[in-house]
Order: structure tokens, then sequence, then C-alpha cells
């Protein structure tokens, strides 16, 4: 009876670790472009979805000409930094240049609109049938404990998100381009009057925001059914871990990824009638103990 | 000068002008001739965006054209050879059923007093079902429902305009509670994995019902319910692992049933437990080697793998399969046959007439109660009033074909109509908690 | 002006309610809808304008539906009064309770907070089974104040109810906006500070919005269930909010007639956009939705005070 309560909490821990790697891969890209530009990006749905269509097809065919393993999942980050790249551009030079200064609503809006655009031209270019991406699944195997099978996949995700988290946290601590964007976090103005190229500091936010949540689909798509609609699931859960974590704090995304996926395990597994809640009550409770999420920055009240 | 007011009222006006030219019945596609008879409208309403497109939207749209081409053409089988409906050509006008319940309903009076369709066809959602139903009431137009699965639609009122061919899901659960006991002798503890909206909630109930009525020492272990579309299920998988249930019941479908298989089955789960998945078939084609042998395998009634052989069976797959280069899913064969039970009722009504078009009424009349063949089956109008069809059903056990290279299903068994499906007048969840009294299963 | 514009808003409202008959029965079920939603999007405005943008204006909208269609299935009251007024009082009710939490937040939190207590209402909703869970059950048709209207009458009633409360509620809005607290709603938006250095309690007036906003949408739900005749939790889904947000946008927040006019715009564009590309619906509204905020960014509402500032300024070069 002991045991099988152990092999239950180390069910839950792990489970929780891999549901926090994906919420973490799904909402860090959001929580850079919001802390930056203050934008609350919808279209960061599109850049999951195209993440994983792009991964879906062309690893697929990478790993059907039977290459090495290591290479495939290269591509697979490749794919995505190209795509969220294109995407990301053509975005934010396009469309978003021409609202900024507006009301945030109909920013917000705006990137409603392009993600509404970008649903349809999903299903133009890839049609309504679904992909799938299983081969990385088989070639990286499982680790068993006791009647407890892990995937190796999920094992190889919980790590990758890990090293993202501390190279993200790193590069905005220590390197130039990461304090630029620190400083702009933390108060736009300010940062214009030193003379930082906010503009250009908000292209280059985009475009890795963009990359990241395209790494976030192409690295999910193994697992999943790529098809259309992913991308809308994926934009309330990424809002929530930003909104739980604080505005623009990588830290603060995977605090609140690592709360929201070990809850979610634990309701899974012992009191599956919440599971639908429990992302929604551990925002709700976080923001009534700490309104501005777990990690910002004093503000001073300007008068 | 430049008056913006004036350009913009203007191009208000022009919109809201735009509006009203849709108020007039459209043009039909080329006049008719003078010995042809008036074209009959037809409205078809299925998800052709959003993730319902890829298992349900998109079979049903192809099984659709086709039949509507084939028709018209005149190529369909005996006893479906006439032309269109009586002779009368199908115009058919296509529907998003994507959208809120107010933007289904709305879409559907659309059809009805814009577009003057003569008959609605479709509908895969059993919340759009039941929003539709009382509308099509309202307005008295002619409406068979597709594949919703509800129960409620005929057990909550009577219909007099609404009709639905294909069986509500208490079959499906039934027969697969019966083939996995036939199956597995001795089960006593089993768990479930559906999706948390109405269907699997259902689904699930319908399922444990059956298995108290024929195995009633038989536990539940774990009952999960994953939200619908999530895609991840890393934790109900170690559930599932820790768990000790000898079987595992399922009526995901197409992505989630997907996504969940490949999750499942890289961490050995559906080679360790048996699954038994109800709706399984539509994920069959993609799945290939990846799902373990061994799963039991429904689709909804007698179809793909499990259709009778018949000449129209056969002259339906080779059609579709020549068109569309894909074989076609339950969703198609249901689809499908919603169409011919709506042809054999409107060619009886016309036969009853003397040959001259009916009216809806008439083919009301002629609709209820009856009986006819499709490319899967026969199908009884025995349920609702008349209003709603039963057909048998049949399971069977996965079995990828290495050699060639394609998923194959054997060990089938068949369950009458009338073994799997209430009698006439008694409500499902009544009939299943009763023990399943008036079932005739020799 | 004041009295201008209540006189033109009468004589249109009062002309539509008459033209009613004369139109096409589709369109007056869409314009129904349409003008229940506007309900909403007003109450949105109410909040736009201190601000402020709940993404779970949903919960209110929800129960307000709900409180319709619960009623109507287990007791046998059917007035159409009543049933609103249910509708109301709940929604009211709740808005009340939600804004003790609710008034302390601002932007992102502020949407996000409003979104999880409509998102926990819609997980409540489908773990009901009784309810149907995410099927719903349906509305049984109102009578008005005895009369229960049939076929044709039946839309053509409920049409003009929803009018009604629709001029009543433009008439009561517009004078908020010209009272003290309506007007106080602007500086929440620009400097909360100073306001509350002048002694106004600024939670207490975002308090007080969100009451008459989900007492608004509240209304608006109860509305729509009657309209559309069926409930489903979906009423509370974020999506729902999300487009009720999409239309107050289309409308811009410059004036009341806007938002029933932008609602009933979005809806006509929808049903354009199903008939002529039925597969590809969502990219022209997406694409109707980008041109409108990037020709028209203060939204339709702006023609109306283009001309209005239009009018004032032939008025003062009319003086000597």
């Amino acid at each position: 009876m002991g045991v099988a309560v152990v092999l239950t909490a180390f069910a839950i821990v792990t489970d929780g670790l891999v549901y926090a790697a994906y919420l973490f891969l799904v909402a860090v890209g959001l929580t850079l472009i919001f802390g930056v530009m203050k934008i609350l990006n919808v279209t960061h749905g599109s850049f999951y979805a195209f993440g994983a269509y792009g991964a879906a097809i062309a690893v697929g065919v990478y790993f059907d000409r039977g290459l090495p393993a290591a290479g495939g999942f290269l591509l697979m980050v490749l794919v995505a930094m190209a795509i969220g790249l294109v995407l990301g551009l053509i975005l934010e030079r396009g469309l978003l240049r021409l609202v900024y200064g507006k009301d945030e609503v109909v920013v917000v809006l705006v990137t409603y609109a392009a993600f509404l655009i970008l649903e349809d031209v999903i299903q133009l270019i890839w049609g309504a049938n679904s992909y799938a991406l299983y081969q990385p699944l088989g070639v990286v195997g499982n680790v068993d404990v006791g009647p407890l099978v892990l995937s190796g996949y999920d094992i190889g995700l919980v790590a990758f998100a890990g090293l993202l988290a501390v190279a993200a946290s790193f590069a905005l601590k220590h390197t130039r381009w990461g304090r630029l964007l620190t400083v702009v976090i933390f108060d736009r103005e300010l940062a214009a009057a030193f003379g930082i190229n906010v503009s250009l500091v908000y292209t280059i936010t985009f475009v890795i925001g963009a990359m990241l949540g395209a790494l976030g689909g192409a690295t999910m798509a193994p697992k999943i059914a790529v098809t259309l609609g992913i991308g809308v699931e994926v934009i309330v859960l990424a809002f929530a871990v930003v909104a739980i974590g604080g505005m623009g704090s990588v830290e603060g995304a995977f605090l609140g990824a690592l709360i929201v996926g070990e809850c979610r395990a634990a309701a899974v597994h012992l009191a599956p009638q919440i599971e639908l809640f429990v992302i929604y009550a551990v925002m709700a409770l976080v923001l009534v103990l700490r309104p501005q999420g777990l990690f910002t920055r004093a503000q001073p009240r300007k008068i | 000068m430049r008056h913006p007011i004036l350009d913009h009222a203007c191009s208000l006006t022009l919109l809201l002008a735009a509006g009203l030219p849709l108020g007039l019945p459209p043009m039909t596609a080329g006049a008719a001739r003078a010995e042809e008879p008036a074209p009959v409208k037809i409205g078809f309403v299925t998800f052709l965006t959003g993730p319902a497109a890829a298992p349900f939207g998109i079979p049903d749209h192809y099984a659709a054209e086709l039949l509507v081409d084939q028709l018209n053409a005149g190529q369909v089988p005996v006893p479906y050879n006439r032309v269109g409906l009586g002779g009368a050509k199908i115009e058919a006008k296509f529907i998003d059923e994507a959208g809120s319940a107010a933007d289904v309903v709305t879409q559907f009076r659309n059809l009805v007093e814009r577009d003057r369709v003569d008959v609605v066809v479709g509908y895969v959602s059993s919340g759009n079902c039941l929003a539709i139903a009382p509308v099509a009431e309202e307005l008295k137009e002619l409406t068979v429902l597709d594949i919703c699965g509800t129960t409620r639609i005929f057990e909550e009122k009577p219909r007099h305009y609404v009709f639905r061919v294909n069986p509500h899901a208490t079959m499906d659960n039934v027969a697969a509670a019966k083939y996995v006991l036939d199956k597995y002798k001795d089960i006593s503890i089993y768990s479930g994995i559906n999706q948390n909206y109405a269907w699997g909630q259902d689904s699930w109930r319908d399922f444990r019902l059956a298995m108290k009525d024929l195995d009633p020492k038989a536990t539940v272990d774990k009952e999960l319910f994953p939200k619908l579309f999530a895609g991840e299920y890393g934790a109900e998988i170690s559930t599932l692992l820790t768990s000790n249930a000898q079987f595992i019941h399922s009526s995901f479908y197409d992505g989630d049933l997907e996504a969940f298989m490949y999750q499942a089955a890289a961490r050995g789960l559906p080679q360790r437990i048996p699954f038994v998945l109800t709706a399984g078939e539509t994920s069959l084609y993609r799945l290939g080697p990846k799902l373990p042998d061994g799963a039991i395998i429904g689709a909804r009634g007698p179809h793909s793998f499990f259709a009778h052989d018949s000449t129209l069976n056969t002259w339906f797959q080779k059609v579709y399969v020549d068109r569309f280069h894909d074989q076609p899913v339950y969703p198609s064969y249901d689809f499908a046959q919603s169409l011919f039970g709506l042809k054999a009722a409107w060619e009886k009504a016309q036969a009853k007439k003397g040959g001259s078009r009916p009216t809806t009424e008439e083919v009301i009349a002629a609709f209820e109660g009856i009986s006819f063949p499709t490319s899967s089956t026969t199908v009884q109008m025995t349920l609702g009033n008349g209003h709603q069809g039963i057909t048998d059903i049949a399971y069977g056990t996965y079995k990828f074909d290495k050699a060639a290279n394609k998923p194959t299903v054997v060990d089938i068994v068949r369950y009458p109509a009338e073994c799997v499906n209430p009698p006439a007048n008694v409500d499902s969840i009544a009939w299943l908690e009763g023990g399943m009294k008036g079932a005739k299963c020799d | 002006m004041t009295l201008r514009s209540l006189v033109l808003g009468t004589l249109v409202f009062l002309l539509v309610a008459a033209m009613a008959p004369t139109l096409p029965v589709w369109l007056v079920s869409l314009a129904t809808i349409a003008l229940a939603n506007a309900l909403v999007v007003l109450g949105l405005i109410i909040l736009w304008r201190a601000g402020l943008v709940p993404f779970g204006q949903a919960l209110f909208y929800a129960v307000g539906a709900y409180s319709v269609a619960l009623i109507t299935r287990y007791t046998s009251l059917r007035d159409v009064l009543v049933l609103i007024a249910a509708g109301a009082v709940l929604s009211c009710f709740t808005a009340f309770l939600a804004g003790f939490l609710l008034a302390r937040y601002r932007e992102i939190f502020f949407a996000m907070l409003s979104l999880a207590m409509s998102m926990i209402l819609y997980g409540v909703l489908v773990k009901t089974e009784t309810l149907g869970s995410t099927d719903g059950f349906g509305v049984e048709p109102p009578t008005y104040i005895g009369y229960a209207p049939q076929g044709r009458m039946h839309l053509l009633m409920l049409f003009w109810l929803v009018l009604a409360f629709c001029a009543v509620a433009a008439l009561l809005v517009s004078l908020y906006f010209r009272s003290v607290a309506g007007a106080l709603a602007v500086p929440v938006r620009d400097s909360e500070i100073r306001l509350e250095f002048l002694g106004i309690s600024v939670n207490r007036l975002i308090h007080l919005n969100l009451v008459i906003a989900g007492t608004l949408a509240g209304i608006g739900g109860a509305l729509a269930a009657l309209s559309i005749e069926h409930v489903d939790p979906n009423m509370s889904y974020w999506t729902t909010s999300g487009g009720f947000v999409f239309v107050m946008v289309l409308a811009g927040a410059g004036s009341v007639a806007a938002a029933f006019v932008g609602s009933f715009v979005f809806e006509l564009l929808k049903s354009i956009a199903y008939d002529i590309l039925p597969g590809t619906w969502q990219m022209f509204l997406g694409a109707a939705l980008l041109l409108t905020i990037l020709f028209l960014p203060e939204g339709i509402g702006s023609l109306f005070a283009r001309l209005r500032r239009r009018r004032q300024r032939q008025s003062m070069s009319a003086t000597p």
C-alpha cells in the first residue's frame, strides 16, 4: 500500500514537471513580448501552431529518410526559429508598427485579427487534416520506474525547458541586449530618454518571442496531433501563466508553470473532477495574494 | 472638396445594402428546361473549419459532394438510381457549423428563410442538434440531423419536422460492453478516459450502466476526463499506468485519440492494458502500426471495416477512393446514410402521389417508420415515433497487417439493432438502468 | 445638443420598430441577437472609458442567460418581464460580489482575473450533467403579460422587446455619461492617483461601473437566451468574451449609438462571411476588424462624433 502511495507521489511530481515544461515553453515568448511591449499577443497561438506544422512536416520528412536522430532535433529547433523569424518580422514590421501608441486594447484586437486570419491561412496551406510527428518519441526510448513508464522525450522536454529558463534569465541579466530589454521592461519612457532605440528593441523582442512561440509548437509536435485549432487552446494557458508569473518575468513564468503543472498533475491523479478548474483557480489565488503576479518589480507611483 | 463623412456613410450604406440582396431568393444555377423538374435545394451543415473539420467536417463534405454529384448523374446503384430526388436534381449549399449556438441558429434561419432551402441535412455537434431542433419545428423545415449522438433529441420532446437516420450513441457503448465481456471473461476492474464534455460524459455513463447490467461485479478504478482537445496527456497516462484496470474504455476520436495513442504507446500503456475505442475507426488509417494490436474498435455502426457486403457498399467505397484518394471513414458512411434515407422517403412519397413532387408533409409521412438499405446496412426508423433510426452495429479487434501495410479489424462480432437499441417509446437511460429489458439478442 | 440627440434617437428607434414587420424574417432574428449583444458591448464601453477591459463579461452574460433558462425549465413562470428581471438581478448580484475582488486590479490582471472567473463558471456548467453539460438545454418561449404569440409574431414581439430594452439602456447610459460618476471615468483612466487625492474612492467607482456593466451583460444574456432558445456553457467561455471585446473595438468608445450599429454590422458581416466564404469566414472577419482598426481607429462611433463636431463647427461659424 505504501509503495502505491510513493509511486503516485512520484508520478505526480514527474507529470507536474512535464506539464510545467509544456506551459513554460508555450508561455516564455509571450511574457517577453508582454513585458517589453505591453502587448497581450493573441497571435502567439499562431506562432505555436505554425511551429508545430512546420516541425511536423519538415522533421517528419527528415526522420523518414532515416537520417541521424540528433540532426532531427536540431532541425526541429532551426525550423521553429526560421518560422518565428519570418512570421515575427512580417507581423511586427507590417502590422504592429501601424498601431503602436494606440490604446492597448486596440493593439490586442489587432493581434486577435491577425490570429483569425492566420488560422485560415493554416487551413489554406495545410488543409484540415491532422499531421503526426511520432518518430522522435520512439527514437528516445523510455525509463521504467516500477509499473510507471517515463517517456524519454518528456524527460528531454523538462531538461530543455529548464535550460531555456536558465539561458533566458542569464541573457536578460548579463548580456548587453538582455539588459537593454530589461530596462525597457522596467520603464519604456526612461529607456528612450537614455537614448535606447526602443523601436529596434521592440522588433527584436517580438521576433524572439515569435521564435520561442514557434519553438514551443515544434517541441510539442511529436506529442500531439497537429491539426486545426491547436493555437486556440494554447493562448489562454499562456496568458494565465504570464499573469501568474508577472509581466516580463522569465523566472515568474517558470515558477508559475511549475505551480500550475504540479497542481494539475495532483488533480488528475487524486481529484480528476477539478482538473478543468485548476489553472484558473491557481491564477485567481495568486492574483489575490500578489495582484501583479509573482515576480514584478515595485513600481513607483507616478503623479 | 472631400467629404470623408459622405465617403464613410456611403460605404456603410453599401455594406448594409449588401445584406439585402441576400434576402432575395438566389438565382437557380441554369434555368430549368421545360421538362426538367425544379431542383431540390438542400442546405448541408457541417464543420468546415476548426478542430472538428478533420474528423467529421471533411469526410461529411466529401460524402455529400460525392453523393450529390452521383445522384444528379443517376449513377448510384439500385434502388437509388433515379436522378437526384425523384428526378429533381439536388442543388447543394454548404454552411460551416463552427461558431457559437447563436451563430448556428442564425445560420439555420438564414438557410431556411433567406436561401429558401427545401431540406437541411447535417449537424455533428449534439449541442447544435439540440439548439436547431426547436427552430426547425418553428420554421416547419424538414431537417435530417446527421451524426450527433445525443439521445435527447427525440426523448425530450416529440418532433414532427426533424429526423435522424443515424442511430444515437447508446448502442455504441452497449455493444462495446458486450464485446469486451465476450472477449475477456472474468472482468472485475476497468478504467475509462473520456473527454470532459457531453459526448465523453454521456459515453462513459452509458458504458458504465451497460457494464453494470452485463457484469454487476465489475468495478471502476479510474475515470479520467481531460479537457476536449487537451493534446497533452502525460498525467493521465501515468495515472492509468499505475492503475490496475483490465481494460480501458475511451470515446476519444481523431486528433485527441491520435495524440493520446502516440504518447501512450511511447510509454507502453496500450501494450499493457487493452483499450476499447468506441469511435476508434476514424483514426486507424493515420495511427497505422502506432496502435498496438488488440485494441477493440468501434465505428458507431456497421461502417467501413464492418459494412455488410452489398453492391451499394462496393460502389460507395470505389467512387469515394477514386475521387478523394482516401478511404471513407464512418462519418462519410453516416452522411451517405442520411441522404439515402431522405431519398427513400422522398421517392416513396412521390410514388404515392403518382409521380408529382411531394410536399414536406408528404415526405414526413413517408419518412416515419420507413426501412431502407444503405451502403452499410439496413436502417429502420423505429424510435422517436418513427423519426429516429436504428441499425445493427459491429465491433472488432485491431490488427495491423504488416505485409500489406494497412490496418485491419479481425474477430468481428455483429449485434442486431434491437439488441443494442432501446425499444420504441423507452428512454435510453431508463432502459439501461432497468437492465435493458426488451432487448432482442438472438 | 442633448435634446436633439434624444429626439433623434427616439425617432430612430421608433422607425426601426415600425419597419420590423416589413423586413425579411431572417434579418429580424439577426437584428434581435445583434441588439441583445449590443447591451453587453454597451457595458464594455462604460468600462473601457475607465481604462479597463475585462475579458470575462461572458460570466454575467451566461448568468443572465442561465437564469432565464433555469426558470423556464424548472418552473412554469413564463412572463418575459419576470424572466428578464431575474436575469438582471442575478447578474447584478454576481457583478456586485465579483466587484469586491475585481475592482482592485488593473490592466492585464483585471482582464485575466475576470477571464478566470468566467472560466470557473464554465467549468462548473460543463461538470453539471443534469444541465446537459456542454450540450446545454432549451429555453421555452415566453409570454408577454399573458399574451403568447405564435409564429412570426413571436419573433416580432421579441424584437420589439429587445429594441425597447436597448432604447432604455441607451438613454440611461447616455445620462450616466453626463453624470458626475460617469464623467469621472475618464480621469480614472488617465490618472487614478489624482482622483484619490481629490478624495474619491477609485475602487468604489470601478465597482459601480462593474455592476452597471455586469447588469447590462446579464440583460443581454437573458434576451439572447430568449432569442436563440438555447443556453450552453460556451456562453461563459473566453472566446464569447473576446467576441464582445471585438465588437467594442469595432464600435469605439465614443458614442452610445455606436454599440448598436457596431453590433448589427458585426452580425451582418458574420452572416455574409458564412454565406459567401464558408471555409474562410474567420479570415474575412479578421480582415474586416483589421481594416476598421487601421482606417477607423476610433471605431464606428467616431463617425457619429465627427458628424457632431462638424455640426458644432457649422453652428459656431454661423454666429455673427
